[in-house]
């Protein structure tokens, strides 16, 4: 659906150069919820920008929807940006123009007929659950409302890919729920195309399937959600993952495993889905010379699927940890060996 | 006594000299205010359009017509009407009369109400420009739909502060040849000791200024209501 292969993009600021874009490729197919994470200035506005054109990139090209941007001429991406919607972190609606008239834009734009205008924004209005605000003004709406109606906005002209730029930024947690909900319920009964920008692991989390993160205008990780959180490689990567799930062993327990005199081994173990059967933490237990100490633990649910993640603390001798270590393996749980810094 | 004789006693001049004079300072006005406004706007738009990073962005045409706003902007008006008495003449045939003041009076108001205008303009949100071009709007629907619709209540309060600008240059341009009340304070009042009639002027052109102000600030008000 969108192909970004081999992006660059430099702005000149002063005598400086800002590479925003260093050698970006990317695949979102039809029906994903793909999200690219990353700090600020990593150059996640920029590429989100090369999808509708509002940014060209200098070299490398851009497909959607199976057409190259950079052969379209200036009319074809006009109405090309019709069937891509946008919604933007501060919203960026008329303040003083009711929720019709913001949500009636667009189709006025394209020339649709007053009649099918009317139709159409109760329709997207009914669908963000804002109905009854039609004759609002803006500026009397809450925060999640106004993103309600930026969403519907950006869905009158029934586009086949939505643009998410920080789109729950501004909102607070309750609300970045609702709105996350909103634009899965997007996805899944639309059939819209979403990718989303974030600097918030916990949108990731919630909505998305496919997951790219960014650093200095490259792409660092890139996979299923699942794997990326369940198994990140690089050090930003795990960063963020940490935002979301904890894999440090708590404060309090640190003193616990330094001032342990015996031999010991602290594991931090992931699994991913249902993909233990066995009750594998009760079957370590059971072994003999060997403690088991549970020091923390988390489940989180993503995908449709659960991730739980386990530190323990193994107290035995050299090969009594060995053995144990070779189950969890055959397990088919995810192992770490956690080093403690002295 | 009647009340016109009283008047004619008091200020020198017969009653229905004020009112001809005053309906010379609101032709001049008014007729510069709508031509000059017409011409800020555009000027207004290819500076704002033209500039970097803007919607067109045009060095050459933005370097022309900023150079032009300045140079107009710093010739005092009383300056800039003798300066285009030719241009006046080719135009008008005439260079007194309050038709041939409009020449250089929309010829100095408008620089001056494209860069209050270009101000305005600037105000509107750069979001909601990138939303519109999101949508896949042309550069006339962003500048139809939403750049002046939404810098409008601030143009009209930059149209109140130009317009009483323009009427203090229309009472010099009444000086040369214009009429209007300008004229008849300088003309009847100053040149001839005629105090009274000094201070009738400019509790005038208080008054006027106070009621232009009340009417722009009531209309950008309402524009501005559910802001």
């Amino acid at each position: 659906m969108i192909q970004i292969n081999h992006a660059v993009k430099t702005f000149a600021e002063g005598k400086e150069a800002v590479h925003a874009l260093r050698d970006v490729s990317l695949t979102v197919e039809k029906g994903d919820i793909y999200g690219i994470v990353g700090f600020s200035g990593a150059g996640k506005s920029t590429l989100l920008r090369l999808v509708n054109g509002l940014e060209k990139p200098d070299s490398g090209n851009v497909v959607v929807a199976g057409q190259d941007l950079s052969k379209l001429s200036q009319k074809e991406l006009l109405l090309l940006r019709r069937k891509i919607g946008m919604v933007f972190q501060q919203f960026n609606l008329l303040e003083g123009k009711t929720v019709k008239h913001n949500v009636s834009i667009p189709l006025l734009l394209a020339g649709t007929p007053k009649k099918e205008v009317e139709a159409r924004v109760k329709e997207v209005l009914r669908f963000v659950e804002l109905e009854e605000k039609e004759n609002a003004y803006v500026s009397q709406l809450s925060g999640g409302q106004k993103q309600r109606v930026g969403i519907a906005r950006a869905l009158a002209t029934s586009p086949d890919i939505l643009l998410c730029d920080e789109a729950t930024s501004a909102l607070d947690p309750q609300t970045t729920e609702s709105i996350l909900l909103l634009l899965k319920k997007v996805n899944r009964e639309m059939g819209v195309t979403i990718l989303l920008i974030t600097h918030q692991m916990q949108v990731i989390q919630m909505i998305c399937n496919r997951v790219a993160v960014m650093e200095y205008g490259k792409v660092v990780e890139e996979g299923s959600v699942l794997s990326v959180f369940g198994t990140p490689k690089e050090e930003v990567t795990k960063r963020f993952v940490r935002t979301v799930i904890n894999d440090q062993i708590p404060e309090k327990f640190i003193s616990l495993v330094r001032n342990e005199q015996r031999n010991q081994q602290v594991e931090l173990l992931k699994f991913i889905g249902d993909a233990v059967k066995e009750p594998l933490i009760a079957n370590l237990c059971r072994m003999d010379g060997l403690e088991v100490n549970i020091l923390g633990a988390t489940i989180q649910e993503m995908q449709g699927s659960v991730m739980s993640v386990f530190i323990l603390q193994l107290i035995g001798s050299g090969e009594r940890i060995a053995l144990a270590e070779e189950k969890i393996d055959s397990a088919g749980a995810l192992r770490e060996r956690m080093v403690l810094e002295a | 006594m009647d009340w016109q004789a009283q008047f004619k006693e008091t200020f020198g001049i017969k009653w229905p000299k004020l009112l001809e004079s005053l309906g010379q300072t609101v032709y001049m006005l008014g007729w510069a205010l709508l031509i000059g406004a017409v011409i800020g706007l555009l000027l207004a738009l290819l500076l704002v359009l033209c500039r970097k990073g803007g919607l067109k962005q045009n060095r050459v045409v933005y370097a022309i017509v900023n150079v032009y706003v300045n140079i107009v902007r710093s010739m005092p008006f009383i300056i800039t009407l003798v300066f285009v008495f030719p241009l006046t003449r080719l135009i008008v045939g005439k260079t007194y009369g309050s038709t041939a003041m409009l020449v250089p009076l929309v010829i100095y108001i408008s620089p001056y109400m494209a860069r209050l205008i270009e101000n305005s303009l600037l105000e509107v949100s750069p979001g909601v420009i990138e939303a519109a071009q999101a949508m896949g709007a042309t550069t006339r629907q962003i500048i139809t739909r939403f750049l002046l619709p939404e810098a409008l209540p601030s143009i009209v309060l930059a149209m109140t502060t130009g317009t009483v600008g323009l009427l203090g240059a229309t009472a010099m341009a009444g000086y040369v040849g214009g009429g209007g009340v300008g004229d008849l304070a300088l003309t009847y009042g100053y040149q001839r000791y005629n105090f009274p009639l000094l201070i009738l002027t400019i509790v005038i052109l208080v008054v006027f200024v106070q009621l232009l102000q009340l009417l722009g600030n009531r209309v950008s008000g309402k524009l501005r209501k559910h802001r």
